[in-house]
């Protein structure tokens, strides 16, 4: 039986590698949301979102030319941020709510 | 299905935003409730793995592509109030840091896909595990069923949203019919990823799947020989495999 860091550590590597470079080969249309709007003509009432100037807006790192390099490391950080934060929140939430000591032989990735 | 600014008004993106936080504040308590040691690094996981497939837009018909939401898939790995949380992760890191959805949009968005799309796609489940015969297959249809009925559930709960407040002066009907039928094809893909990714995690770890621990317990998925050094139940295929696993009684 895999062991759970084992296992957690395939998981992120396929998460790390379907942003990374699976994301190129998504399909670029319109979401159904986005073309519904454009259809039903209310798509021109979005406006830009105030996030819009973050250096990883759109998933395209900014200053990097190359389109699926600039992509690649947007998808790898949006991973690894998720990873942090979402394993963080959940680890201090699991703590808390144990009585029992905290390691055990499953560790943390 | 990331909400943008200006769609919607106001006064409906503020009542939104107020539900999304009572809901991530309810969230927050019955997560403790559902973490262990064996959810607690799938949550992170799980998050990130969602966070990666929804940038695999899949082409849908008419020149339109649908994504993965994974609010039902989540819900099934680690438990729905978990995966309520990990759903708002996920959506605030790509309003905040990709500008994808809105960011006075972002309640919206946490509505809809962390728990609209999380509580219809976690629901549907349940109810149909309790119908379905509990096995592995039993589990991985009612699990694909939820993950259907979660998008085009969340698609009709925005156009709600539209005809409350939309800012453009559009036939609500008309909206319906077209995101109905739209995220009614996106909820097929949302489907059979879900279904993928669930029987991939069974295949090779079972006891990490929240949804699937009454499994373990009929043991229908039979433990193996050397699984977290549990006395082996009687009814099990271990004895099957003894004679290649255990060596003691050869002469």
């Amino acid at each position: 039986m895999t062991r759970t860091r084992t296992f957690v550590l395939i998981g992120v590597v396929l998460a790390l590698l379907i942003a990374g470079v699976g994301s190129y080969y998504a399909s670029s249309s319109p979401d159904g949301l986005e073309a519904t709007a454009e259809e039903q003509g209310f798509g021109d009432t979005a406006r830009d979102s105030a996030a819009a100037g973050s250096p990883l807006a759109d998933y395209q790192a900014s200053g990097v030319d190359d389109e699926r390099l600039s992509g690649g490391l947007a998808g790898v950080t949006g991973v690894l941020m998720v990873l942090v934060l979402a394993g963080g929140l959940t680890l201090v939430l699991r703590r808390r709510s144990t009585a029992e000591p905290a390691d055990t032989t499953t560790g943390t990735h | 299905m990331h909400v943008p600014d200006g769609y919607l008004d106001a006064a409906t993106t503020a009542g939104t935003a107020a539900v999304a936080a009572a809901g991530v504040a309810l969230a927050l308590r019955g997560a403790r409730r559902e973490l262990d040691e064996r959810t607690a690094p799938m949550a992170g996981l799980t998050a990130a793995f969602v966070f990666a497939v929804q940038m695999m837009n899949f082409p849908v018909a008419y020149g339109t592509s649908g994504h993965l939401i994974g609010g039902a898939l989540t819900a099934v790995l680690v438990g729905p109030w978990t995966a309520a949380l990990c759903m708002t992760v996920v959506l605030m890191v790509q309003a905040l840091v990709f500008a994808d959805g809105g960011l006075t949009a972002l309640g919206t968005n946490v509505g809809l896909m962390g728990l609209v799309a999380v509580g219809v796609g976690y629901g549907a489940f349940r109810l149909l595990r309790a119908l379905l015969p509990a096995t592995r297959t039993g589990l991985l249809a009612a699990a694909g069923v939820g993950a259907f009925l979660s998008v085009p559930a969340a698609a009709l709960v925005f156009v709600g949203l539209f005809g409350l407040g939309g800012v453009a002066d559009v036939s609500v009907a008309s909206v319906a019919a077209a995101m109905g039928g739209v995220h009614l094809l996106i909820g097929l893909g949302e489907a059979a990823i879900s279904v993928a990714v669930l029987g991939a995690v069974l295949a090779v770890r079972p006891d990490l799947v929240r949804g699937a621990r009454h499994l373990q317990r009929a043991t229908a998925l039979a433990p193996r020989p050397e699984s977290a050094g549990r006395p082996v139940a009687p009814n099990t295929v271990a004895p099957v495999s003894a004679p290649t696993s255990a060596p003691v009684d050869a002469r």
